[in-house]
């Protein structure tokens, strides 16, 4: 049996939810930037009325751990009426891909 | 590479429709903790838990915040207690509950299973001690969960032990009758057991399993009736397939919080119950899976139908997505952990009689049912009784976790509060059932039994 993954690569999923408003973009990726996260990719739609927006970075020479980001991304998040949100990659690929 | 639709989709699995894990339960076998000194054998147990389990509850939480899942629940089950003990010179079991209790609450967890016997066939001297201790055990300690297996299709009904569980159900009510008999929520009568089964509060790591093991149980009414409400009118072929590729997605969840769990605290994986469980939260309801397909109430004609579409449904869906699919799986029907269910009673749609078709396509069977408090120990024997058949016959686990409220009847209801919710009590048949659980013995098993 090929043995399943368990968390271990250092990508991981940001996700931004709510009213659209100028600034975001910017915002959250100041936050990476200062924490020496890399941007990989970014995808932003309008859904249901709702702005979202996803990002993949690179966390691997990141000055900061998951927790810490999350934190500081929430508390950003609270700042602009947004929900904020970074998880790790695995969790995403694992339910979706065999 | 993942599309924004599919990291939506679980975004809003997490954030919207209540999708979690509902619990990482550590099994700990405690085989090597019996001694004939009660107070010796206690403190190897307490020692033994403590120590292995010392990380569980910070590591789920690691793990949360990591995935960004709730886990909902971090548990501990244990070896059978009646096989742990057996080998002590005491006559009272209790002292084997407080311990588990004082273990429990010293790493954290908020229930612990596993005060059990296995007496499908016959009990042994250890096994009369344990149930004997059942009741005050329950009374006396917060977070200890107790379990009976009195049937299975291999050795048909032990109605002995049957009719004890009456009468021991009855005790644990009114010794707890100052909290509406909770006790009783915290004890299940089994046939056919599971023995790697995550969920409280049957829960026990059975004598087949290894040293220590990480089981995990997920669950996702609210996606689930999500994914139902999308296909509104479509015929069944597409409802099942549905059902399956959510299940499918909500199981892969939980086998990788599983592993990962599994391998940051050195001890195998062993299951993933991929279930439909519960909770009082609105939105987070089975019955309203049943009522999202085109019943007007939960317990109307074709409610039996319903569930079995849906039960079958996620086992196929979870035995896609993970070759160590066990426990319990399939949907839960407890009366006092869902609104939907709750609603049913209370508008007359849903009696035990339904409830009872219904056990025979859910996972488990007949769940947090309130009965009025002057039930009989005979009329609950005879309820555990036609359960434990519905189980033997059909070579399914069944179980029965009833609440005779004490001092309470038809009209009124039961209050546990958190995940055990709130009960309406339910009617039973007022005829009476003693001369035949009186009777004794074993049923015996049915002729499929010799099957090999």
């Amino acid at each position: 049996m090929q043995r399943p993954e368990t968390p271990g690569g250092s990508r991981i999923i940001v996700s931004v939810l709510g009213h659209d408003k100028v600034g975001i973009i910017a915002a959250v990726a100041n936050i990476l930037s200062e924490s020496n996260i890399n941007i990989l990719d970014i995808s932003q739609t309008i859904m249901q009325g709702f702005f979202s927006m996803i990002l993949i970075a690179d966390m691997e020479n990141s000055k900061i751990d998951l927790a810490t980001l999350k934190e500081l991304l929430a508390n950003k998040g609270e700042e602009l009426g947004l929900r904020i949100d970074a998880q790790h990659e695995d969790i995403f690929r694992y339910m979706h891909r065999i | 590479m993942l599309t924004i639709q599919e990291i939506v989709e679980t975004i809003e699995m997490v954030q919207k429709e209540h999708l979690d894990i509902r619990t990482i339960t550590m099994g700990i076998s405690l085989r090597d903790c019996s001694h004939p000194d009660v107070k010796v054998a206690c403190k190897k147990i307490y020692d033994k838990i403590t120590r292995l389990a010392s990380d569980l509850v910070p590591v789920g939480e690691q793990l949360e915040r990591e995935f960004g899942i709730p886990i909902v629940n971090k548990r501990i089950s244990v070896t059978p207690m009646a096989m742990v003990a057996e080998s002590t010179d005491t006559d009272s079991y209790v002292d084997f509950a407080r311990t588990l209790d004082r273990a429990a609450e010293a790493v954290g967890v908020n229930f612990i299973g596993g005060f059990s016997a296995l007496v499908h066939k016959g009990l042994t001297v250890g096994d009369s001690k344990l149930l004997d201790a059942i009741p005050q055990a329950l009374a006396e300690t917060e977070r200890v969960c107790a379990s009976v297996n009195v049937a299975s299709t291999k050795s048909g009904i032990n109605m002995d032990a049957v009719y004890r569980m009456g009468s021991i159900i009855k005790e644990a009510a009114e010794l707890t009758a100052d909290r509406d008999g909770l006790g009783c929520a915290k004890l299940v009568v089994f046939a056919n057991v599971p023995e790697d089964n995550p969920f409280m509060a049957g829960a026990f790591h059975g004598v087949g399993e290894p040293e220590s093991v990480i089981n995990t149980g997920v669950s996702g009414p609210g996606v689930v009736k999500r994914a139902v409400e999308k296909v509104q009118g479509t015929d069944f072929g597409t409802l099942s397939e549905t059902v399956k590729k959510t299940s499918f997605k909500i199981t892969r969840m939980g086998e990788l919080v599983g592993r990962a769990a599994a391998e940051r605290l050195g001890v195998p994986f062993g299951i993933v119950d991929v279930s439909l469980a519960p909770t009082p939260a609105v939105g987070d309801s089975v019955a309203e899976i049943l009522e999202a397909m085109g019943l007007e109430r939960c317990g109307t004609h074709g409610t039996t139908a319903a569930l079995a579409l849906l039960n079958d449904a996620v086992k196929k869906g979870g035995a896609m997505a993970s070759s160590y699919v066990g426990g319990l799986s399939g949907a839960f029907i407890p009366v006092s952990e869902d609104a939907g269910m709750i609603r049913a009673v209370e508008d007359g749609a849903l009696s035990v009689d339904k409830l009872e078709a219904m056990t025979c396509v859910c996972s488990v069977g007949l769940d947090m049912i309130a009965v009025p408090g002057s039930t009989t120990a005979e009329t609950i024997a005879a309820i555990i009784a036609d359960e434990a058949a519905i189980g033997m016959i059909n070579q399914k686990t069944t179980a029965v976790r009833i609440i005779p409220a004490p001092g309470k009847d038809v009209g009124d209801s039961v209050e546990f509060g958190g995940l055990l919710g709130r009960a309406p009590i339910m009617a039973v048949n007022s005829f009476s059932s003693s001369d035949f659980v009186r009777r004794g013995g074993r049923i015996p098993a049915p002729i499929h039994s010799l099957r090999n």
